[in-house]
């Protein structure tokens, strides 16, 4: 470990491999703190992220580059965000047993979908994901010009993605209608606005946005799609959303923390051959664990969050 | 009452069932085959041939107590998605007990592992409830994330202090021929196990209809404020029923170990625990629906080598099916509400029966 | 400023009125909530809509606000008819309507909440506040606009729902029962306010059930009872008397008075009793009191000043954070909700009968045993015994006379009054040493208040010892023997009925404790 603070390029290594790591879980964080400020409990960001994931595979396929895989796999997170809101919000079905639903769903369909479309090269193929391209300039900062932006452009996009949410949720009206809209829908309502409009708004964006963690799986990591790929993903977004306490920075924070212990114990595994693997396989997942435990305070989540709106009387 | 209930959310079930068996036909025609043929085949490997059967009880067992184990909390608004992980915990602690107590007499020797593995899923149920109960910490996630480290935890016990030396795979030794498990058939797999698993599942159904256990369950799961009113200490039978939960996923383990594949390997369930929270909305969180379910998925997955060899479609079609089913379930319970006619089977939607469950 | 009273309708010119209702019909189910109701506002005029619970006000006004879409009648805004199919339409139309409940979203400041749903971009102070500063300064609300809402008192909250409404250039405002959030000190200067709006040519709808302020601040009052009409008149033309005998129908005999001072020994005995609320800070301070059996001790207050937590602390839903509360001598330190209940007898009805007293989704028959389920006669070896509890729910709904069909029906299927029986039968029996009560009488039409005040007398002249929580303080009023004051958390009065005036309990409860200076003091605040 002494390496990483004496050999500068094994640092900017680590912290490439730390950033890599936690691109899926910082799309899926981000979808899920705009779901849930809108009031929308989303436990099907790990369905949205392997919906994305598997939508990327097919289009790049079938397109031959990632940008059609891309197109795809967001329209895959989108679809299963729409049966999320459909049922979640205006059949007013409880939005965790509609959230577990759709995960084992997605589970299982993409399983079956993948041996359909890719038949027997579904775990040798490779699929063409987006090359390394790094920016101008900013990728020739010392240290962190190539973690941020000498790496895919979807790390790019994902910085940029962080600042646009944000921006979106506390610098616009429509921001300023999802921020109230998850605490108090009828105040939201008596103004004037739809609650429902609002909701769908978000969980569809919320679809999209995880499925874009997926994307990056198949298209910047490993090339191709296997089963159940997301491995809890959806899950330590989740968590890293409530670190971050509903707020799109602080759950770009939580995700990189956890990006940097996925990299350490994949370092650990490494130098330490003769450990089983599955020692340290399990320590993000601990570490998560006791992040949600040792949270300093009680984070308050969106006050109206997981009640389908009524109005009074309806 | 209860058995018009019961009924009622049978036929939800039966409906979700039959729209996902119809979709599922869909994919099956879309992969050119015949799905009549196809449905029939999966029946008859499942049901009617002597081995398939037996190999839909074997498969059973570990569904319908996982069932238990999901919709037992369920019942007081709880969300355990942790059996996958109180399997293997359950699993562990058994397997370990049957490897290194030596020279018990075989029935005790079995009665010990049993019992081991239902305190090892219960241990592990532990932690998410007192979380839960004290910290206030969201369930859902914890049970999930335990359930990766126990995953990798039995993984690492197997592939290191507890590796069958020179396995090409991580599992651990052999047990004992005397702390195999009864068979149910003869020459077959079908393994006394689920004769427990039923057994459990009747006991559950009583209590949830007769004890004052199970009262308070349900007044929790659908009010946790008029629970502390009414006098019920609400985190003492949350913690109970995790625990009671956790032992039922953890026998799912220990039987599967003792009764069929008597080592502990990695990685051996084929995700029993999740499909548990299939079978136990399908069964409507009923106890002895789960029975049924449990059936009916165990039957899915040991028909399917009948239906790939029958019309040549892959087996994972039956995967897709469970999840058309579970997402049915799901559509089916939006409706009903809609519709207004709730059941008291299911946590409202309004409120989410566990009050603001904070992470 | 306030302009002098305009005489309602009597030189309105010839104009149609601004809003004019006809025929208004209204159905839920079996229920005819409103039945062909015709109702004007003219411009520069407050209309009180004056009923009871129950009597189809809010009905009214959830169609007037686009929540509603009447069965049958119409409805003319400046004389053309129209229908209102949304808030959003409503607004548009220029009505806009401050809720009981306030619709605000606390955690968001003044402006943003002003500002959401509005026209134009942008959420900050920069773009909108200007505007909302002169609408503030115009009607003379000091407010701070970059407050959370959620923390500022809330009269201040109702004046930033008032401004919102200016904001958004509404001219008929509806105000649904606007004084049962504020003090009796705030309640001339929320007067004021109405005139300031009057002044400025707005259409005023007040909804209220109180007398007195129809007579003191509205031009012409409505007059509701099970959904119709019953009169419409200037407040000149009618009398305090004449009104209520409209409003309730039928003469209620009045209640028993008691002044003779007699009680029994002190037996609930609260010392230096400090809690904390749900988010940590601290909610009672070193509150001492004691009730004795055969009395009524009142507990006045705003809401929020710590009466739910007394009631918490007492009946062992909420730690103490200091202090000791003992009863017959027990201290009850330790000692659990269910043991407070059964062993000491401690009875609780508590405020939110719906989401606290009560298991909507489960049957009556099991509400009637919520709180003993567990119990002899009703269990036995942890096995539950359906014919005790049965035949337990049938007795008590015959003696408390609930209204029902079943036993078996949902608890959800009753009435606010017959829901709130149901809880009262479980409470009193047994013969509880203590009663808690909190907000009994909220949202119950006339009957049910009766029904609850006679029976809490009746376990009073037992010689039950009754605290009694409540925001409203006529009911109060009606049946303590002495009447205290909460006040952020502090005991700041406590004195005999006879002693209790409402210009007193009104000071303390704005936290002027000395009520000598309250008459001095009150028509100062602000």
């Amino acid at each position: 470990m002494i390496d990483l603070l004496t050999n500068p390029s094994a640092l900017v290594e680590f912290l490439s491999t730390c950033l890599r790591l936690s691109v899926p879980l910082v799309f899926a964080a981000l979808g899920g703190v705009l779901c849930e400020r809108s009031g929308v409990f989303n436990i099907a960001l790990e369905g949205m992220i392997l919906a994305g994931a598997f939508g990327a595979a097919v289009g790049a396929f079938l397109s031959g580059g990632p940008a059609g895989g891309l197109a795809v796999g967001i329209l895959c997170g989108m679809a299963i965000g729409a049966v999320l809101a459909v049922l979640g919000i205006s059949l007013r079905a409880n939005q965790i047993v509609v959230g577990i639903a759709l995960n084992l769903f997605v589970l299982s369909i993409t399983a079956y979908l993948a041996r359909i479309v890719f038949g027997g090269q579904a775990n040798t193929m490779r699929l063409n994901g987006f090359e390394h391209t790094p920016v101008p300039l900013l990728s020739d900062l010392p240290i962190i010009g190539k973690p941020l932006f000498g790496q895919d452009p979807l790390v790019v996009v994902m910085l940029v993605t962080v600042g646009a949410v944000w921006f979106l949720l506390f610098r616009t009206r429509f921001g300023l209608a999802v921020r109230a809209v998850g605490e108090a829908p009828g105040a939201v309502d008596t103004a004037g606005l739809s609650v429902t409009g609002l909701r769908y708004a978000c969980v569809l964006g919320s679809g999209a946005l995880a499925a874009m963690g997926g994307c990056y799986l198949v298209l910047s990591q490993i090339y191709l799609f296997s089963e159940d790929m997301s491995a809890g993903k959806g899950f330590i977004a989740l968590a890293a959303v409530i670190l971050g306490r509903w707020h799109p920075v602080g759950a770009f924070l939580a995700c990189l923390l956890f990006g940097l212990f996925d990299a350490l114990q994949l370092r650990l595994q490494f130098t330490n051959p003769d450990v089983p693997h599955e020692f340290f396989t399990m320590l993000p997942y601990l570490v998560t664990l006791v992040a949600l435990v040792g949270l300093v305070g009680r984070p308050t989540p969106p006050r109206a969050i997981g009640r389908p709106y009524r109005r009074e009387g309806d | 009452m209860t058995g018009i209930l019961h009924g009622l959310a049978m036929l939800r079930g039966l409906w979700a069932v039959a729209a996902a068996l119809l979709v599922g036909a869909g994919l099956i025609v879309a992969a050119g085959a015949d799905p009549i043929e196809a449905y029939l085949a999966l029946f008859e490997g499942a049901f009617v041939d002597y081995w398939g059967l037996a190999s839909t009880l074997t498969k059973a067992c570990p569904l319908i107590l996982c069932g238990l184990a999901v919709a037992l909390p369920l019942r007081a608004g709880l969300f355990n998605i942790g059996a996958e992980g109180q399997l293997y915990m359950g699993a562990l602690a058994g397997t370990l007990v049957a490897l290194l107590v030596p020279g018990l007499p075989g029935p005790v020797h079995i009665l010990l592992c049993v019992l081991a593995g239902a305190a090892g899923g219960a241990l592990w149920a532990l932690i998410p409830a007192l979380l839960r109960a004290y910290q206030n910490v969201n369930e859902l996630i914890t049970t999930l994330l335990l359930n990766f480290v126990a995953l990798h935890f039995t993984g690492f016990i197997v592939s290191g202090p507890l590796e069958e030396p020179g396995a090409p795979y991580p599992y651990s030794p052999e047990i004992p021929v005397s702390t195999m498990l009864p068979v149910l058939l003869p020459r077959t797999d079908a393994h006394i196990g689920l004769v427990v698993a039923v057994v459990l599942a009747i006991v559950i159904f009583l209590a949830f209809r007769r004890s004052t256990a199970g009262r308070s369950l349900a007044i929790i799961g659908q009010n946790v404020q008029a629970a502390r009113y009414a006098g019920i200490p609400v985190r003492r039978t949350m913690i109970v029923a995790f625990l009671v939960a956790g032992a039922m996923a953890g026998m799912a383990g220990i039987f599967e170990v003792l009764g069929f594949r008597f080592r502990l390997f990695h990685a051996f369930s084929p995700g029993y625990g999740y499909d548990g929270i299939v079978v136990a909305f399908l069964a409507g969180l009923s106890p002895l629906l789960t029975v049924v379910s449990g059936l009916f998925l165990a039957g899915l997955r040991s028909g399917a080598g009948a239906l790939q060899r029958a019309v040549g479609v892959e087996t994972t079609v039956v995967e897709a099916i469970q999840g058309l089913v579970i997402l049915f379930v799901a559509v089916g319970l939006a409706v009903q509400i809609r519709n207004a006619t709730r059941s008291k089977a299911m946590p409202p939607a309004a409120e989410p029966a566990a009050d603001e469950p904070r992470p | 400023m306030p302009k002098a009273p305009a005489p309602g309708g009597a030189d309105s010119p010839p104009a149609p009125p601004r809003l004019e209702l006809t025929d208004i019909t209204k159905r839920f189910g079996p229920l005819l909530a409103n039945d062909r109701i015709n109702l004007s506002g003219n411009r520069q005029s407050i209309h009180a809509v004056l009923g009871e619970n129950g009597a189809g006000k809010s009905t009214l006004m959830n169609i007037l606000f686009g929540l509603y879409q009447p069965d049958g009648g119409q409805i003319r805004i400046d004389g053309r008819r129209t229908t209102i199919a949304s808030p959003r339409h409503a607004l548009a139309l220029g009505i806009g309507m401050v809720h009981q409940h306030f619709m605000q979203v606390p955690t968001l400041s003044v402006i943003e909440n002003i500002v959401l749903g509005g026209r134009g971009s942008g959420v900050g102070r920069k773009r909108h506040g200007r505007r909302i500063a002169a609408l503030a300064e115009q009607f003379g609300f000091d407010i701070d606009l970059d407050a959370r809402i959620g923390q500022l008192p809330i009269g201040m909250q109702q004046r930033a729902e008032i401004l919102k409404l200016l904001y958004h250039e509404a001219e008929i405002l509806i105000l649904d029962e606007p004084t049962s959030v504020l003090t009796p000190v705030e309640i001339d200067p929320f007067f004021d306010v109405l005139r300031n709006l009057r002044g400025a040519g707005k259409t005023v709808l007040l909804i209220t059930h109180k007398m007195d302020e129809v007579m003191a601040v509205a031009d012409r009052v409505t007059v509701l009872r099970h959904g119709r009409v019953m009169t419409s008149v200037t407040t000149a033309e009618t009398t305090p008397a004449h009104l209520v005998e409209l409003m309730v129908g039928r003469g209620i005999a009045p209640l028993p008075r008691r002044d003779d001072g007699r009680r029994g020994p002190a037996f609930l005995s609260l010392d230096r009793v400090s809690a904390v609320n749900d988010r940590g800070t601290p909610a009672l301070q070193d509150v001492s009191l004691t009730v004795h059996q055969g009395e009524i001790l009142a507990i006045a207050g705003v809401d929020g000043n710590g009466q739910s937590e007394l009631a918490e602390v007492i009946t062992g839903l909420r730690p103490l954070a200091g202090g000791a509360i003992a009863a017959g001598g027990r201290n009850l330190d330790g000692v659990s909700v269910a043991a407070r209940r059964h062993e000491v007898g401690i009875g609780y009805i508590p405020e939110d009968r719906q989401r606290t007293g009560l298991v909507l989704t489960h049957s009556i028959a099991w509400n009637t045993v919520l709180r003993a389920f567990w119990r002899h006669p009703f269990a036995r070896a942890g096995l539950l015994r359906p014919r005790r509890i049965r035949d337990h729910a049938i007795r008590l709904v015959d003696r408390f006379d609930v209204r029902l069909q079943s036993i078996d029906q949902e608890a959800r299927v009753l009435s606010g009054g017959n829901q709130q029986k149901v809880i009262v039968a479980r409470e009193l029996d047994g013969r509880p040493r203590v009663l808690v009560v909190a907000q009994p009488t909220k949202g119950l039409d006339v009957g049910a208040i009766d029904f609850v005040q006679r029976h809490l007398l009746e376990e009073r002249d037992r010689g039950a010892a009754i605290l009694y929580i409540s925001t409203e303080l006529e009911h109060l009023l009606d049946v303590a023997d002495r009447v205290g004051v909460l006040f952020r958390g502090r005991l700041v009065a406590l004195m005999d009925r006879a002693e209790a005036t409402s210009v007193r309990i009104g000071a303390a409860m704005a936290g002027l404790a000395d009520a000598a200076e309250a008459s001095a003091v009150t028509d100062g605040v602000p």
